[in-house]
């Protein structure tokens, strides 16, 4: 029996009948890798998953009547190489953005509140700790303040301290450099007490301890040398935004530990994943808020002498945050529930 | 393709499920090029960072205050927006990981998510940031420790660094907290269907026929074996002598008795023969995987 006078393959004829499809869909997934997705044309976007689905039948079908490995293992490479393209990320930045802002950030820190909490506990008991030992014994302040000190020691007097609140400082030059290393010495540390969270948060625990201490043990010289309210109207404008940024990565690092140590019915990969999403949300939105405080704090402090107003620009950024991590986006974040 | 590299390659196969329902295989990439995927974006990064101080620099003679504080801004800047920017732009991709033909997918199969990308590359700082610090001076990231925990801490952080080398899915910190795999980019290339060439080639010499039996001897594997032998180019060495070695060999076992000519042509007719037989036996259900199965 000569092999012309056979009926053709099944798998001859499958691949004949949409092979031209797959060339298509090469040719598409070409040129969203060479000049993006956003380039295509509204056609070619709407022609791609239907080429896509119509490959993935094909594969399944190459799968199950063709023996012929090369072509299996083309489908096989069209198919990731497709995937890529329409399971990417989505495009429209600019929606994600708003939607970002106007009610995930503020839903994600509403859903981490308890975590807010304890982040905050554990920083108020090391600064009350350092507040008591320091008052006590002055000499605990190089233990607590140490490196941060920048010049202000109980060896100073207290007309010199009095001054590093209210001096003016030198040219522009140098306010924005401060703000600038302010931004990311604290953004680091900020992302760095998130990520710590991944080892059980435990040193996220420390590290937030370890904040307080400094805290208490700087506000200790200060309340000393009767300079209490002229401290805190130094600190608030700009203190307000920054401690909560780094409590917000304090309970970001609690999120991604609490998926890992208690998965609750998931298991761990799995919680740690949804719990890491939600959390790095959170971390984006506390540099952010960091950014905003090194700006206060480079433009305002040195700038803005009066204490008044620094009450004031303290009270209403507390009141802003209140509300914004408070109340806003609870509709939308309602409806997506 | 050496046997060592197949296997590896083999070994890194990964399977996910496509929202449609159809198992596709990945291919996991190897710590390698993970790592050399890095390097050369931290090499972009220094390019990007290194350009725009000398184009500021150029516009505007700022003081030098100015420039510490540029690049201290970018130093920070740069590292942590230069990843996310491209895998959520480049859906998964970024420079370096192009070049290496990698690119970052979800674990599950789904869709990657922008908050996927940026948790996973938030991360960045404890996985290497921190251990390189500790290289350079442990006194930065922990002011005032003792000499040996200084050593203890950087050989743990460093365990941080070398994550992917300690599991089987290569994953790093970033991965895992993200739930994203880091895989390798499939090459499309699509090869004629070696029965359709075949039967299209005008018929010059006599066809080779052959008998249900002796068609019945051979599975799957060695199918595709053959096929393997027959898409190697024709003028690669060593390609008549494996076709001659190969014709011997089969003419032996399925006991092949008249005469061959053209070994060649036989191996193409017994290819398509033994394909056609094989492809029938499949639609009724029986998948005969080798010459040893039943």
């Amino acid at each position: 029996m000569a092999a012309g006078a056979q009926r053709t393959m099944r798998s001859v004829e499958f691949r004949r009948e949409r092979e031209a499809t797959w060339r298509e869909l090469e040719s598409l997934i070409a040129e969203a890798d060479r000049r993006g997705l956003r380039r295509l044309s509204a056609e070619q976007l709407a022609r791609l998953p239907h080429l896509y689905r119509a490959t993935l039948s094909s594969l399944s079908v190459a799968r199950s009547i063709s023996l012929d490995r090369a072509l299996t293992e083309y489908l096989e490479n069209l198919v990731g190489r497709a995937y890529f393209v329409v399971y990417g990320t989505r495009q429209a930045l600019r929606r994600q953005l708003a939607a970002f802002f106007a009610w995930r950030l503020p839903a994600a820190i509403r859903r981490a509140k308890w975590h807010l909490l304890v982040a905050f506990v554990v920083t108020m008991a090391g600064a009350v700790a350092a507040f008591q030992l320091t008052s006590s014994d002055m000499d605990y302040y190089y233990a607590f303040v140490g490196d941060m000190a920048q010049g202000r020691t109980p060896a100073s007097s207290t007309a010199q301290l009095r001054d590093g609140l209210y001096d003016g400082g030198d040219q522009a030059g140098v306010l924005a450099l401060f703000a600038a290393k302010l931004f990311s010495h604290n953004s680091r540390v900020a992302i760095l007490v998130f990520s710590l969270g991944f080892i059980a948060g435990l040193p996220t625990l420390m590290l937030l301890f370890y904040n307080g201490l400094v805290l208490g043990g700087f506000a200790a010289l200060y309340h000393a040398r009767g300079l209490g309210v002229d401290l805190w109207g130094w600190v608030l404008p700009h203190g307000v935004t920054e401690l909560l940024a780094v409590l917000l990565c304090g309970a970001a690092g609690f999120q991604l530990a609490h998926g890992l140590v208690f998965p609750g019915a998931r298991t761990h990969l799995d919680s740690l994943r949804e719990r890491g999403r939600e959390a790095s949300t959170i971390v984006v939105g506390a540099v952010l808020m960091l950014l905003v405080a090194g700006l206060i704090e480079g433009i305002f402090r040195q700038v803005v002498t009066s204490v008044p107003v620094r009450y004031t620009v303290a009270s209403a950024t507390a009141a802003w945050w209140i509300f914004y991590f408070g109340f806003v986006g609870r509709r939308r974040e309602r409806e997506a529930a | 393709m050496k046997p060592g590299l197949a296997t590896a390659s083999a070994a890194r196969m990964r399977e996910l499920v496509t929202p449609e329902g159809i198992p596709v295989r990945f291919e996991l990439a190897a710590a390698g090029e993970r790592a050399g995927a890095f390097l050369l974006d931290s090499l972009f990064q220094g390019f990007l960072i290194a350009g725009a101080m000398i184009a500021l620099w150029i516009a505007t003679r700022y003081s030098s205050h100015t420039q510490a504080e540029l690049l201290l801004i970018l130093l920070f800047l740069v590292p942590n927006l230069y990843f996310s920017l491209f895998e959520l732009r480049w859906q998964g991709g970024t420079p370096g990981k192009r070049l290496l033909g990698i690119r970052v997918i979800d674990a599950r199969g789904g869709q990657l998510e922008n908050g996927a990308v940026l948790a996973r590359n938030l991360v960045r700082e404890l996985e290497v940031w921190v251990p390189l610090r500790f290289l350079v001076g442990g006194k930065i990231v922990w002011p005032g420790a003792p000499g040996w925990a200084l050593l203890v801490a950087g050989a743990w952080t460093f365990v941080f660094l070398l994550m992917p080398l300690f599991n089987r899915d290569r994953l790093r910190v970033g991965d895992l907290v993200a739930g994203t795999r880091v895989v390798v980019q499939p090459k499309t290339a699509l090869v004629p269907d070696l029965v359709d060439e075949h039967a299209a080639a005008p018929d010059k010499r006599a066809a080779y026929a052959f008998t249900e039996q002796q068609l019945g001897v051979y599975g799957i594997y060695e199918l595709q074996v053959l096929e393997g032998l027959l898409r190697r180019p024709a003028g690669t060495p060593g390609y008549l002598e494996a076709v001659a070695a190969v014709t011997e060999k089969i003419q032996a076992k399925i006991g092949y008795e008249s005469r061959i000519d053209d070994a060649e042509r036989f191996l193409h007719d017994f290819y398509a023969a033994l394909r056609r037989h094989l492809e029938q036996r499949l639609l009724f259900g029986q998948r005969r995987e080798d010459k040893h199965a039943k």
